[in-house]
């Protein structure tokens, strides 16, 4: 996968010539929206490389590639962050990663992008669009979307979990990336 | 013999009933390794319940302001000191535990939505080091009125069972 990942962005970084954006762990943060018998939970994964090529000047041949360590989400208790790598949650030891790989990206107005790729979470692979918006703030490039997905169709939440009026199947996928 | 004014009784068992549940669902689901749909449940649950405690608290309080409790039967000056000692510190755990749980989940991030219905407005924003502070602060109210809550039960059964008084008899509702 990761090989992948890196020949790709390779590809990338040639196709577009530039150079990908090198973003700011620490101010960049991926999380997970989703609700607890009505209670909306926000969790943050704390480990994630994002990788962002991004020509302002070019914007449909911007590239995209997100990896999150699916391990690493933090729902607030070490206890219950056990939990989320079990089998029927993330399964971590089998899918470490979710990735998302842009496969197209297109202007929608100043400021906004359309974004379509391919999702990959727990082995499951879906082709999902959403938008983003890009700013400039204190000269760092900004980019902040949001992807609605259904934890269901990803097998994440099984056996017991698959009851969505304990945990909504809607999920909504928060990023906000910032460049170094 | 003068009792309670019947909304006043009714506050005073539905606050007894919910406390009493709300303390061993407390206790019960801190228990629960991992986390399970049950555990999930019984926090909410839990939280619900505190709400409610709250609630009935505040209308107890306007009740008793407007509708003022029979006067202390006849005993000796201590008890009525302990009485009214037990009573204050009985009103003051009332608001002090559910408000304390209501900071500690709002300081792990987790907002109350009450009975799965309305979410309830935030009092401070998620802080990770105010959570395990507020932890150990609704942890020592609730055990702290575990005590005297005993103390209130243990006397009201001795002037009922020993001294044989209506203490207890202002407090329940003419058969």
């Amino acid at each position: 996968m990761k090989k992948l990942v890196l020949i790709s962005l390779l590809g990338v970084t040639l196709a577009a010539g530039a150079a990908a954006l090198k973003t700011d762990p620490a101010k960049s943060t991926v999380s997970a929206v989703f609700k607890q018998m009505n209670v909306p939970v926000e969790a943050k994964f704390k480990k994630f490389t994002a990788a962002i090529d991004y020509d302002a000047a070019k914007p449909d041949t911007s590239k995209a590639t997100v990896e999150v360590e699916t391990a690493s989400l933090d729902v607030g208790e070490p206890d219950m962050n056990k939990e989320v790598a079990k089998k029927e949650w993330f399964n971590a030891a089998q899918f470490p990663k979710a990735t998302f790989v842009s496969t197209a990206i297109k202007s929608a107005g100043a400021g906004k992008l359309t974004v379509t790729g391919k999702l990959t979470i727990k082995g499951k692979a879906s082709d999902i669009t959403f938008p983003l918006t890009v700013k400039t703030d204190g000269g760092k490039q900004v980019f902040e979307g949001a992807l609605p997905i259904k934890r269901l169709a990803y097998n994440i939440g099984e056996g017991e979990w698959k009851d969505t009026s304990m945990v909504a199947d809607d999920v909504t996928i928060k990023f906000h990336v910032v460049s170094q | 013999m003068q009792r309670y004014t019947k909304p006043a009784m009714l506050l005073h068992w539905l606050t007894a009933v919910l406390i009493i549940a709300a303390f061993f669902l407390g206790l019960t689901m801190v228990d629960i390794h991992g986390i399970t749909p049950t555990k999930l449940k019984y926090y909410s649950w839990h939280k619900w319940m505190g709400v409610t405690v709250l609630l009935l608290a505040a209308i107890r309080v306007l009740w008793r302001r407007a509708n003022r409790p029979p006067p202390p039967l006849p005993g000796p000056a201590w008890q009525h000191l302990a009485a009214d000692a037990v009573h204050y510190a009985l009103y003051f755990l009332i608001f002090a535990v559910p408000v304390s749980g209501y900071f500690y989940t709002y300081a792990a991030g987790v907002p109350v939505v009450y009975l799965g219905l309305w979410q309830m407005p935030a009092v401070i924003e998620p802080n990770p080091e105010l959570k395990p502070l507020l932890k150990e602060v609704h942890y020592w109210l609730t055990m702290g009125m575990a005590a005297i809550v005993s103390a209130h039960i243990l006397a009201a059964l001795k002037h009922h069972f020993i001294d044989r008084d209506d203490v207890l008899k202002r407090m329940l509702p003419k058969f």
